[in-house]
């Protein structure tokens, strides 16, 4: 079953078309990439299928049901986003129990406490930290606060926003590690902007590499990994990522 | 080689906190002479506290001490604030981060350029002007009359950082210390930005500090590095040779970054026992 399926996606911002024409399915329990340059529409993908950019033509369907242009709880439920950066993407004041209760609250799931600690603990979390503030955890904790708060309400589908680009190279290795072992254990589908190759080919199985809002190719990662593309874009961004000798 | 442009012995940085005084750079010694030197470490490493001790650009209460700072024969830390601004910028600037927080918003960019020069040099307005258009061409920036116009709202990432370089170099220093210059842009920009770095600094016979996070990239672009962690060099190594790295911590940064042809299972992770002592 697909997961995600985009057909003939056009996304504006007013009256700019930013993403043109896109077709793109995402099996169940597989882990694809949008790579490409700033500004190449890769995370307004993100933004539509979450509901952020609404202004949108064309037809986005999560777990074979279309969504609307307006709030949908249930493809909110399915399909949780991870966003770039751990240090704007926590509200300051409010504890990690309350980050990570609010969508219990949002969705109306009913719990007794016990979900915020397993889940803490899926990603690897202490206990301990369960009433401390944003400002009192680390870079590498802090994300996995906003990866836990995506896990919540249970989805199925993961779609990350750059999700280890603001973080050391020592810590972006544990939160690869644990992205990798979340989709391991719960069978989740990923769907990940990213500008950072390597991460590509350590965590998906798909890329597409998108130019000004558009996909140039789509590519098996296996693939990739020998250097074999066919667009001569896709090239350029192989040969940049090599000769930087990631 | 002739004597170091800058030679410091035993740099320590100082801040106080509530559980008393933490040092965040302890005991740092190099020397610097007319070539590229990478400095690598973790966020809390202490590498920007040391290009900002250089400066003397850390705030009370945070206090900068060493054994010796010295800078082309000139004693940084026996210097006044006001001869500290004479050096501060012509003979040694800084190229921060975000060029979106570092440059002016209300002042043009042809403005910004200029007022670097006029801070240290008497120039005519034609010549300053001229100077201006040419640091500009200098950064690969096409159509630098009009650019010299705009704002630095009204320009890319990209081109905001090769602005800022302009105005670093235009005072022409002898030592530039570039402080996570290419953190905030596009994979495709970052080699575009560190190019005109290099070409600037090669063809001017600078000396160059690279202070960053990235171990491949300062890796290609300088002659030696260092690595701190915690505010000490654990490592010093030259370029070249960081595949040969001894340190546990140099060796388990450069296993934690995945490769574009990745085949590892699983990254492995720092552990951070391995090395520090207790």
């Amino acid at each position: 079953m697909t997961a995600i399926s985009l057909r003939n996606l056009d996304i504006f911002y007013g009256a700019t078309k930013v993403v043109h024409d896109l077709t793109l399915d995402i099996a169940e329990g597989e882990s694809v990439a949008l790579v490409g340059e700033s500004g190449s529409g890769k995370s307004t993908v993100l933004k539509a299928i979450t509901g952020l950019a609404t202004n949108w033509t064309g037809a986005i369907a999560v777990e074979g049901v279309p969504r609307s242009h307006r709030i949908d709880r249930r493809c909110a439920r399915q399909c949780q986003l991870v966003f770039q950066d751990p240090y704007a993407s926590l509200h300051p004041r409010k504890t990690v129990d309350d980050a990570l209760s609010e969508p219990l609250a949002i969705h109306g799931i009913p719990d007794d406490g016990r979900r915020v600690e397993t889940t803490m603990a899926a990603v690897g979390l202490d206990a301990r930290l369960r009433f401390r503030f944003p400002h009192q955890l680390s870079g590498g904790q802090r994300q996995r606060v906003a990866i836990a708060r995506a896990l919540m309400p249970e989805p199925r589908i993961l779609l990350l926003d750059e999700p280890t680009s603001a973080l050391d190279v020592s810590v972006q290795a544990e939160i690869l590690n644990l992205l990798k072992r979340l989709r391991r254990e719960q069978g989740l589908t990923y769907l990940m902007v990213t500008h950072n190759l390597p991460v590509v080919s350590f965590l998906c199985d798909r890329l597409a590499v998108m130019q000004k809002g558009r996909i140039v190719e789509i590519a098996e990662v296996a693939r990739f990994k020998t250097g074999a593309l066919a667009s001569p874009y896709a090239r350029e961004l192989y040969a940049a990522g090599a000769s930087r000798g990631c | 080689m002739t004597a170091p442009l800058l030679d410091i012995e035993n740099l320590r940085v100082t801040f106080p906190t509530s559980t008393g005084p933490v040092d965040v750079v302890r005991g740092l010694s190099f020397a610097l002479g007319r070539e590229r030197l990478g400095i690598v470490g973790e966020s809390g490493s202490g590498k920007s506290m040391t290009g900002r001790a250089i400066l003397r650009l850390v705030r009370p209460p945070g206090r900068v001490t060493a054994d010796r700072l010295h800078f082309d024969g000139i004693d940084l830390l026996a210097q006044n604030p006001r001869r500290m601004r004479l050096i501060r910028g012509a003979r040694i600037s800084m190229v921060m981060q975000d060029p979106k927080f570092s440059l002016n918003p209300v002042m043009t960019i042809g403005a910004q350029i200029a007022e670097a020069v006029l801070t240290h040099e008497r120039v005519s307005r034609v010549d300053l002007h001229s100077r201006v258009v040419a640091m500009l061409e200098a950064v690969r920036i096409d159509d630098p009359d009009r650019v010299a116009a705009l704002y630095p709202h009204e320009v890319s990432g990209g081109m905001g950082q090769r602005v800022m370089i302009a105005m670093m170099l235009i005072p022409q220093p002898d030592v530039l210390i570039a402080d996570e210059p290419t953190s905030a842009l596009d994979g495709s920009v970052q080699a575009q930005v560190l190019d005109i770095i290099d070409e600037q600094i090669t063809s001017k016979g600078m000396g160059l500090i690279l202070i960053s996070h990235d171990l491949n990239m300062v890796a290609s672009y300088c002659e030696r590095i260092l690595v701190m962690y915690r505010g000490e060099v654990v490592e010093e190594c030259r370029a070249d040779a960081l595949a040969d790295a001894r340190h546990p911590y140099t060796r388990g940064l450069l296993a934690a970054m995945p490769h574009i042809d990745e085949t590892r299972d699983e990254l492995p992770v720092l552990d951070r026992r391995a090395w520090t002592t207790p």
